[in-house]
């Protein structure tokens, strides 16, 4: 669900959010209308604002971990962690973690790619937040999710600062609440 | 310098709460695996406070942070700090139009990449990676920093191996850690 239809609707942080993404035309390829956050992680206050929103929505739920997808996860999921006391797991492409690890595959359009996570870093019964910069498909964050129950975790929520428009009108992602602060935006000229 | 040496309380938790995999990504080397610190909550917090306490108020309005470990300091940083974050890449992640500094690996090389127009001239900036070990990827994060224009005022790493001497591979720019591991 966007935050606008749950209990944010007319913030005028998110406006802001919004315009503070760069939209970068045919990246990585023809066609790709790339949703770019750095330029959000360059302005402060919308940066901060961005953790904010979700700190404020997650910070009385029980919530013990953050697991963040590499690697602009890994740009939001600390922030929101270190602010409600949660610890953070990141959540990382094949071979990066050191020692054993959990694997899970998901599908690409062409192809299929891992996410690994380590033994030991989540316990049963956990209350698990997943945290990416954007969702698309959904392919990656399903595979979050997988990985997370796969240990015993609940996972409470999957949160991204961008939803595309596959996910508009749909509040679950395999049966999980997913929340969203904006939609992607268009840019002006398109070449 | 390092707080390692200053003794502050917070320091052992952190050291101990790293965790060394023998033999990863390949026989002989010891890994410094900082994973472990981010399951503790308030290791955690403290690291990131120890390199708040030092940088607030000194005017700095850049953070940099290297891919990928870097993303996991750097950003907490930079909000406690009012600064902005930048995110220093592998080749081929970031869209649009980047400036790169190519560096030396054991075998090979790599290169680092950051965006045209994140930083500006005049600017003061920290670099923030998990670990410095030899020094070639901070060194080549400088080097971007520097080539648009802005000062770097400081390295910061939670780890140094000063065996490896990455130290004095730093063009004369300060370095400041948390911990050190011989």
């Amino acid at each position: 669900m966007f935050a606008a239809e749950n209990g944010l609707r007319g913030d005028p942080r998110l406006q802001a959010i919004s315009e503070a993404i760069r939209v970068v035309p045919h990246f990585p390829k023809q066609g790709i209308m790339f949703q770019d956050i750095t330029t959000l992680l360059l302005n402060h206050k919308a940066f901060k604002d961005t953790v904010d929103i979700f700190v404020d929505r997650y910070r009385d739920m029980g919530i013990s971990v953050v697991a963040g997808v590499e690697a602009r996860g890994f740009m939001f999921g600390p922030s929101i962690a270190l602010a409600i006391g949660a610890k953070f797991v990141p959540l990382r492409k094949p071979r990066k973690l050191p020692g054993k690890v959990i694997s899970e595959a998901y599908e690409l359009e062409y192809g299929a790619d891992c996410l690994e996570m380590h033994v030991g870093a989540v316990q049963p019964g956990e209350r698990a937040l997943v945290i990416d910069d954007l969702v698309a498909t959904g392919g990656t964050l399903s595979a979050a999710i997988r990985l997370l129950e796969r240990v015993g975790a609940e996972v409470v929520e999957c949160a991204c600062v961008i939803g595309l428009p596959e996910v508009k009108g749909q509040h679950k992602l395999n049966g999980k609440p997913l929340y969203v602060l904006v939609e992607p935006r268009e840019i002006d000229d398109c070449y | 310098m390092s707080a390692y040496t200053d003794e502050d309380p917070r320091i052992h938790a952190i050291k101990t709460q790293i965790r060394v995999v023998p033999n990863f990504p390949k026989p002989g080397i010891m890994f410094q695996d900082i994973t472990t610190l981010l399951l503790d909550p308030k290791a955690f917090k403290d690291t990131i406070d120890l390199f708040v306490e030092r940088y607030k108020g000194k005017n700095i309005s850049v953070v940099a942070g290297i891919e990928a470990r870097g993303f996991i300091f750097g950003p907490p940083i930079a909000l406690a700090i009012g600064a902005k974050f930048v995110p220093l890449r592998k080749p081929r992640k970031l869209p649009g139009e980047v400036i790169f500094e190519e560096y030396t690996l054991e075998y090979g090389k790599d290169r680092l990449e950051m965006h045209v127009g994140a930083v500006e001239p005049g600017e003061r900036a920290l670099v923030v990676d998990d670990l410095i070990a030899t020094g070639g990827t901070l060194c080549a994060a400088m080097n971007l920093l520097e080539r648009v224009g802005a000062e770097v005022v400081e390295c910061a790493c939670v780890i140094e191996l000063p065996d490896l001497q990455g130290r004095q591979r730093l063009n004369g720019k300060p370095l400041y850690v948390l911990v050190e591991y011989h």
